[in-house]
């Protein structure tokens, strides 16, 4: 009996490697710390009332930050264990195996829970406040989003302790990802994890088209809306019509490992080209999810820190759409050497290099908005500067890497690994940086430390150089990427160093944006105008954070840069509320449904991916139950009366 | 409703129009499932690619001219189109504020889906005890995914027709329950549509070629 628990237990949890020791400890820590705090200090009603049941789109938007910060720690350790493994020639730090584990995370974690809880953060807290709107579209369908996003997340980090990390790449191709080749569960982590997040992420889209296309504020038009808000509508359309494609690849792959189904293996006439096919038919799309929001908070700031309007607003707009759509037409790049052709390969050639027009339109109206403008240098403008430099590299060598015969010599070497890195990095980490910075003050009520906001700036950008310079060469001189080590007579080795140098600069500039943020929450420079920028769209004219209302009087929008034109005319007065305007205001009851929801679908998928069927059974059923009684509720809103508005305004000194 | 927080957005309610869109707070509700139906038939169009690519692969097992039975899946197709009208006549109903037709016509759709379920599941039973089970070959795995994926569209639409029933009973024909109504037949019209295509795709083409 005992030797039996002791044989599962040998299984189910992680064993043999005093890292995963470590980090098994310092996970039971962390979670006995946090229960002791919340019980300590009486937090827990908080925790549930404040947070776990809120619909207010501001809140969760700080939910997605939070989780995308942690996630991008959990991935950058996973980069430099990585790096540390290949510092050095004929290196065994880590075993190939963990090897393996690691990159497929690093890079699941950093594109699924980093990059893209890192957008619905920017789109939660800044599109409603832009367009002048109470809240998204649908606040209860978004508050499911976000706990479909967070578990996913918890499924797939728990892998890591419990059973065993995914170890087939982030793409996780057929047949390698097949039951036959990968037993185990830690390929039923990913899958389901990403389908469970996937779903969310869908609904985000859903909620965003519907809240920009019907709750912006009267009188303004599509060509009046914020750029941030374009980029978000334009992202959300993409996420639509992208990621039903990478449900449908995931649920096909595992009903071949649960089910035992033919639609990828190699025998019974599957084909696992469809699943890399039907992967990229979302992958690609997927990275312009990632950076048309990161384009459209640098095209805010750029503005605002030039003091003028933005160069070729419609060109812009323009462009944004352009991207969305040949977005579709080039996902077979990632596959030249496939086969398919010449005919084929041409057509995805010429479209992926097509990308770099819209593309080139939107780096040069950024420049001409900065030429012969008042440009301040702050936190923010730092990031869009090194966006600039850094996504023009990467957009450069993808032209290269876009012609498909050469496409050949480099497919899968470490010149691609530096070309995505510098457009996911420089593309999109830094231009999504550049808008936390910005929006910083308007989520929490104070600005980030500017002194060491620029170590950290500094740090990470010339360890992003260091880092990933070197790793162009490498790819030339015939390093493919995946390699667990190498031998020392390949010329590799220096470069190699060097580029886990720069690793290690980027891990002390992360470093130093969380000294940055802790020192800030304590000494930070409280924002009492809620404009601290002097910017020009419609959250600046709100107090810093805004009240769960956001607007006590929706504004009357007639000008593109509202608030700058109102500020230019002297009638800021005009957005401050009157005791006679206001009327009880319309809002959503918070609910502990989708957080229920949450932990349903968390349970079904870890019941999945042991084939333990009960446990998976249970799991959807409490989702269908959660369905079902959401179905039957009635009376979700209430009425926020005058007097409690009255009394939030003219706390906030408003009230006119 | 939810989307009541922006009531001062959605100017007032529009006369003239459907009961299920005079609340400008249910009209949003329609347009974000629009776009929900959207990102469905992406999800069929992947499952229709994957069974196109794979329908030949037969691995020397059943081909789909050997399975398909005419008059079984002649028999679903007129069943599921019947439902589609039927429920088209709830909707009917609704806007002539009719609470009990509203509420015969959805049993009737409930009852012919059911129907189709039945006939469906019989379908599969029968394959299968020819030992064409969705491992024997890519084809039969893309088969019985694509249209197995539908058949449980269908039931949970029966589901949750079955749930809106119980709150027409219970509250009659008001615009939240109108845009419920309105709601669950545009799910099952176009369930009904990608049947159309799955009737031509799969069966006719796979009787024929």
């Amino acid at each position: 009996m005992l030797s039996g628990i002791g044989n599962f237990a040998s299984h189910f949890f992680v064993t043999g490697d005093p890292m995963i020791y470590g980090a098994d400890a310092s996970i039971l820590l962390v979670s006995l710390g946090i229960l002791f705090v919340l019980t300590r200090y009486r937090k827990w009603g908080w925790l549930w009332q404040d947070w776990l049941t809120t619909v207010d789109h501001k809140k969760i938007g700080i939910m997605y930050l939070i989780a995308a910060l942690l996630m991008f720690f959990r991935g950058g350790v996973d980069a430099l264990l990585m790096r540390t493994q290949l510092a050095v020639p004929n290196n065994h730090f880590l075993t190939a195996e963990h090897y393996d584990q690691i990159f497929t995370t690093h890079g699941t974690i950093m594109i699924l829970f980093m990059a893209m809880p890192l957008i619905f953060a920017l789109f939660n807290i800044v599109v409603p406040l832009q367009i002048g709107a109470r809240d998204v579209a649908f606040p209860y369908l978004n508050a499911v989003s976000f706990w479909l996003f967070f578990f996913g997340a918890m499924l797939f980090n728990l892998s890591f302790v419990i059973g065993g990390s995914p170890d087939a790449g982030w793409v996780s191709y057929p047949p390698l990802s097949e039951l036959h080749f990968d037993p185990g569960p830690g390929e039923n982590y990913y899958l389901l994890a990403l389908q469970i997040s996937g779903i969310g992420s869908i609904a985000t889209g859903i909620n965003f088209i519907a809240t920009i296309l019907k709750m912006r504020a009267p009188g303004m038009k599509l060509m009046q809306m914020p750029l941030f808000t374009w980029s978000a509508l334009s992202a959300s359309i993409v996420i639509i019509f992208a990621f039903p494609a990478l449900t449908i690849a995931l649920a096909l792959l595992m009903l071949d490992r649960i089910v035992g189904t033919h639609f990828f293996t190699i025998l019974h006439g599957g084909d696992p080209m469809m699943f890399v096919n039907l992967f990229w038919v979302w992958g690609h799309p997927e990275v312009y999810i990632v950076v048309l929001p990161s384009f459209g908070a640098i095209s805010e700031v750029v503005a605002t820190f030039s003091r003028k309007r933005i160069f070729g607003y419609t060109s812009m707009v323009a462009s944004l759409l352009l991207i969305s759509v040949i977005s579709y037409f080039v996902w077979a790049h990632h596959f030249f050497t496939m086969g398919a052709g010449a005919d084929v390969n041409t057509f995805f050639a010429i479209a992926s290099m097509m990308v770099a027009i819209p593309t080139g339109v939107k780096v040069f109206n950024w420049l001409f908005t900065m030429y012969r403008g008042r440009i301040r240098l702050e936190l923010p403008m730092y990031w869009a500067l090194a966006l600039i430099v850094g996504f023009l590299m990467g957009g450069a060598t993808g032209v290269m890497l876009a012609i498909a015969p050469a496409d050949y010599q480099y497919h899968n070497s470490y010149f691609l690994i530096a070309h995505f890195h510098q457009t996911l990095i420089g593309g999109v980490v830094f231009g999504l940086f550049a808008g936390m910075y910005y929006w910083w003050p308007k989520m929490f009520g104070f600005k980030l430390n500017h002194r060491l906001g620029v170590w950290a700036f500094w740090l990470f950008n010339i360890g992003f150089y260091v880092c990933f310079m070197p790793q162009y060469a490498l790819g030339f001189m015939g390093m493919q990427r995946r390699m667990y080590t190498y031998p020392a007579g390949m010329g590799w080795t220096d470069l190699n160093f060097i580029s886990t140098i720069g690793a290690y600069l980027m891990g002390l500039g992360f470093l130093f944006i969380v000294a940055q943020i802790v020192y800030s929450i304590k000494f930070g420079e409280r924002d009492l105008t809620g404009d601290p920028w002097d910017a020009r769209t419609l959250e600046w004219s709100l107090p810093s954070p805004a009240p769960h209302y956001n607007f006590a009087v929706l504004p009357q929008v007639t000008a593109r840069d509202m608030w700058w034109e109102l500020k230019q005319q002297g009638r800021t007065g005009d957005l401050r509320p009157t005791s006679e305007d206001l009327k009880p205001i319309h809002m959503p009851k918070n609910s502990g449904r989708p957080f229920i929801m949450g932990v349903s679908f968390f349970v079904a998928g870890f019941g999945f991916v042991f084939n333990w069927y009960p446990i998976a059974v249970i799991g959807l059923l409490a989702v269908v139950v959660t369905l079902i009684t959401r179905s039957f509720e009635y009376g979700d809103e209430y009425h926020v009366p005058v007097e409690e508005i009255q009394h939030t305004e003219a706390a906030l000194g408003r009230l006119s | 409703m939810a989307i009541a927080a922006h009531d001062a957005n959605l100017h007032g309610a529009i006369a003239g129009k459907p009961i299920e869109y005079q609340d400008p707070h249910q009209a949003v509700k329609i347009l974000g499932f629009w776009l929900f139906l959207a990102t469905d038939m992406l999800l069929f169009g992947c499952l229709f690619a994957t069974y196109l690519v794979l329908r030949t692969h037969t691995d020397g097992g059943p081909t789909a001219s050997q399975l398909f039975d005419v008059p079984g899946f002649a028999a679903e197709t007129i069943i599921l189109l019947t439902s589609s009208f039927t429920g088209g006549l709830a909707t009917l109903s609704m806007r002539n504020g009719n609470k009990k037709g509203v509420m015969a016509w959805i049993i009737v759709t409930i009852l012919l889906g059911l129907a189709f379920v039945g006939l469906e599941v019989n379908e599969f039973i029968t394959y299968a005890s020819h030992g064409a089970t969705m491992q024997r070959s890519a084809f039969l795995s893309s088969f019985f995914t694509l249209v197995g994926t539908h058949g449980s569209h269908v039931t949970l639409g029966i589901i949750w027709m079955f749930s809106i029933l119980m709150q027409v009973k219970k509250r009659g024909i008001t615009p939240e329950t109108a845009r419920k109504i309105f709601i669950v037949n545009l799910y099952w019209h176009f369930l009904d549509v990608v049947w159309v295509f799955i009737f031509t795709i799969v069966y006719l083409s796979g009787v024929v070629m």
